[in-house]
């Protein structure tokens, strides 16, 4: 027996390759170069409306997603760093791909079209590692109804939120679990400066009922009032509103924190000609114009009016204070303090 | 008591409702808006009972744990021998001490285990807490942050790793009680047949009654929630919800591969545990293979589903191992599993592996050795005993099990939504997208065609195999 054993470990046994990442190409799937992989963190009932433009120009390439909530797909993307399964990343948070580009996952590929591409919606460097197709903000979602039965104003700024009337009358995502949270906090902390940001979370950690782990679910609770107001962003407070739920979105005046949904080619050792195929489109106007019936920032300027529930001026809410580089860099010391500060925060009811 | 079947069923419908619906109901009923808050929107005095915080995780946890419990005790007190309540009676010992005496110790076992694995699921669950858990900090919804929020994997696992130190204690303990544990069934045992007794029966009744009423209570307002057009401002009822096409998540195909893999699930996964549990309860050598692998058993149990997750994507998704030192790799020889079906099926069967495990070692443990000495003695080869006597004497809990698999496969999500390829989209899955996406009542509608099936199926099993129990737990009446 033990003769046997021998050699099938030793038939297992391989000169490990250079790098880590390229894979032994009899190990992975064989490569059918007209069916690709994306990874996606867009809303799912939008990925559908979008692919339908990619597949009546493309009907030879099949698109297979996977649709997860924004931390799930990084951790996903992040897991499978020895062996990506995914040939492109579509729509995904910058700040999530900043880390996936720390970690060296990331092919740098200037897709077709580049140039219509707002400078601070894109990866400056050349070719870019990622490439936004629009932005999204912070925005509050305020439950009418549930304000007029309390007598409550609409609160129109980060500052009124501090106000005693609303007390444990707010939710809002926790920034350790989700980047809705973070972007928030962070735009705070940048907009103020530091030692005024903490004093501001201070005070607004006051009037929070709960800090929940999930970036629309502030603007569900508000929605089904849970709760009156819900720190949450504006896409989700657009579609509450559209659904028939009685939210006002609300852009606080001091600006709003933002970040880009981005794409990404994924390195690996074959990369197909078709996942830059479906980077070219997903930056095309086509898509840009779908992509502007849902957001009111893209990243390729389109004519189609804003959607409803936005700012006139978009652009001119989203804080320019708002370095994705000093976040990703100082990610790790604001969690550890924003929890040491609100995190073991015992039940307020 | 009559209905018992009734009881038997529903007693375990929490198994069947996915932890995300439970969330809703609870919610529905008891949040700040809730049906029993608000008092049916003013119409009957509300009861607040401030859901978000430790008493939602509470509630919500006891309803998880509920079943779990249930499928244990049902087994430990199936097996019980008539001839020590005959002998209590006989020497004329009052029903309460028959109770403290005969009852107790004979459920022992399954007792502490259930006990065990209630605080253990319940320790290491983040499903409950991260919902209704308000402000509440527990261990467990740090890894979710850690893995989830800040793909922190190593953080993640370490916290993993302080979960198991209760696991561990609970097998130290295990271990010292079992030493003592004796089987219940011997070969020469007869089944106890509980007598009527109008009193007792009567308030049991109503005990049980109470317990439905709430488990039912929940899941009518999850079938509620399904058809409300717009909680809470809009109740116009409606089927709207129940067609998947304008929400994403993958609709009924999703739904019909959470059914293949459930089923698949419950196939593979009641063998591979019958046969584990079979090895190590009535095996004789290698007493400290025995017990090593007993623990292992009981260690998934322990395991947050989301670390379970990505470990399986670092061990499965790794097309090489390197060697420490060396310049050599050793080619993994599973990788090919990776975003397979059978991957689902095998990540599925380890996490639910721990509950399964006990049950069959409950119904095990309750076999009489005697029946292997005497078939030994008697040249009879071990395959045959265990086809002809243990068996069909574990047939219950083998049923049980299997339900059990499928059950929990149709609603599991944390360790299989790391390792779900694109072209396997699964319905529990689908209702976590679904409610991301704010489309609550369509993640409700999934929910309870999910129920609805697992209570089918339920139903159709003990269709299918009434007559198969009835020959074979024919030494059970008299």
């Amino acid at each position: 027996m033990a003769w046997v054993l021998t050699f099938v470990v030793a038939a297992c046994v391989t000169q490990q390759p250079e790098t880590s990442t390229s894979a032994d190409p009899a190990a992975i799937t064989p490569d059918n170069s007209s069916s690709l992989v994306v990874y996606t963190a867009l809303e799912d009932d939008q990925i559908k409306e979008y692919l339908s433009s990619f597949k009546t120009q493309h009907p030879d390439i099949t698109v297979n997603t996977v649709r997860d909530s924004t931390g799930i797909v990084t951790a996903k993307l992040m897991a499978e760093k020895d062996n990506p399964q995914a040939d492109v990343v579509w729509g995904l948070a910058a700040t999530s791909l900043l880390v996936a580009d720390q970690e060296g996952m990331l092919e740098p590929y200037a897709p077709k079209g580049l140039e219509q591409v707002q400078a601070q919606l894109r990866d400056p460097r050349n070719p870019p590692t990622w490439v936004g197709i629009d932005a999204w903000m912070s925005a509050f979602c305020v439950n009418t109804v549930e304000a007029n039965k309390k007598n409550l104003a609409i609160p129109t700024s980060w500052a009124d939120l501090t106000k005693p009337e609303y007390k444990g009358q707010i939710v809002m995502s926790d920034p350790a679990a989700s980047g809705t949270g973070f972007l928030s906090v962070s735009a705070l902390l940048q907009m103020k400066g530091e030692e005024k940001g903490w004093q501001y979370l201070d005070a607004l950690d006051q009037n929070v009922a709960e800090y929940v782990p999930s970036g629309s679910k502030p603007c569900k609770l508000a929605g089904t009032g849970e709760h009156t107001i819900g720190v949450s962003f504006d896409y989700r407070a657009a579609k509450a509103k559209a659904s028939g739920e009685p939210i006002q979105a609300v852009f606080p005046t001091e600006g709003s924190g933002w970040d880009i949904e981005s794409n990404a080619l994924i390195k690996k050792a074959q990369i197909k000609p078709a996942a830059k195929t479906f980077l070219d489109w997903a930056i095309s106007t086509d898509a840009s114009k779908k992509y502007a019936e849902n957001f009111a920032v893209t990243a390729v300027k389109t004519d189609v009016p804003i959607p409803e529930g936005y700012p006139a001026d978009p652009l001119a809410q989203m804080t320019p204070k708002n370095d994705f580089n000093w976040a990703a860099k100082n990610r790790d010391r604001i969690l550890t303090e924003w929890t040491k500060r609100y995190g073991s925060k015992t039940n307020k009811g | 008591m009559p209905g018992k079947n009734f009881f038997r069923v529903l007693g375990l419908l929490p198994l069947y409702i996915p932890p995300l619906a439970h969330a809703i109901g609870l919610v529905y009923l008891f949040g700040n808006q809730g049906l029993l808050t608000t008092g049916l929107f003013g119409l009957i005095p509300g009861w607040n009972i401030q859901l978000y915080g430790a008493n939602g995780i509470i509630l919500g946890l006891s309803l998880y744990c509920f079943p779990q419990a249930f499928v244990i005790m049902m087994t430990a007190l199936r097996l019980t021998d008539a001839r020590l309540y005959e002998a209590a009676e006989v020497l004329g010992s009052s029903p309460l001490r028959t109770f403290m005496t005969v009852t107790l110790p004979g459920v022992k076992y399954g007792l502490i285990n259930a006990i065990f694995v209630c605080f253990i699921l319940a320790f290491t669950d983040f499903g409950v807490p991260q919902v209704v858990g308000g402000s509440y900090n527990v261990l467990a919804t740090d890894i979710y942050k850690q893995v989830v929020g800040q793909q922190n994997f190593s953080m993640g696992a370490t916290i993993s790793v302080f979960l198991l130190l209760p696991a561990l204690f609970a097998f130290a303990v295990d271990r010292l009680i079992n030493r003592r544990q004796t089987s219940q069934v011997s070969a020469k045992s007869v089944p106890f047949q509980a007598k009527p007794n109008p009193g007792l029966d009567r308030s049991m009744l109503i005990f049980c009654s109470l317990v439905v009423l709430f488990i039912l209570l929940v899941f009518v307002t999850i079938v509620f929630a399904s058809w409300v057009q717009s909680w809470p401002y809009n109740l116009t009822l409606g089927l709207k919800h129940y067609d998947f096409s304008t929400v994403g998540g993958g609709g009924y195909t999703a739904f019909w591969n959470s059914i293949r893999m459930s089923l698949y699930t419950a196939i593979f996964g009641t063998i591979v545990v019958f046969i584990g549990a079979y090895l190590i309860e009535k095996s004789k050598e290698l007493q400290w293979l025995r017990s090593l692998n007993y623990f292992l058993s009981t260690l998934p149990l322990a395991l947050p589903g989301l670390v379970l997750g990505f470990s399986y994507v670092f061990f499965f998704n790794k097309p090489l191992w390197s060697i420490p030192f060396t310049h050599y790799a050793l080619v993994n020889p599973f990788n090919w599993l990776y975003g397979t079906m059978a991957l689902l099926v095998i990540a599925t069967t380890i996490h639910f592996y721990a509950v399964s495990f006990l049950t069959a070692s409950t119904a095990l443990k309750q076999i009489d050795p005697e029946f292997e000495s005497v078939s030994a003695s008697m040249r009879v080869p071990f395959y045959k005993t265990f086809w002809r006597v243990t068996l069909p004497l574990a047939l219950a809990a083998i049923l049980e099990i299997g339900i059990y698999f499928f059950v929990n496969a149709m609603i599991t999500v944390s360790e299989v939504i790391f390792i779900y390829p694109p072209t396997l989209p699964l319905a529990s899955v689908a209702i976590i997208n679904m409610d991301d996406a704010g489309d609550t009542a369509a993640a409700a509608a999934m929910s309870t065609l999910l129920v609805c099936t697992s209570l089918g199926v339920r139903l159709l099993y003990w269709f299918l195999t009434r007559g198969l129990q009835k020959r074979t737990q024919a030494w059970l009446a008299r």
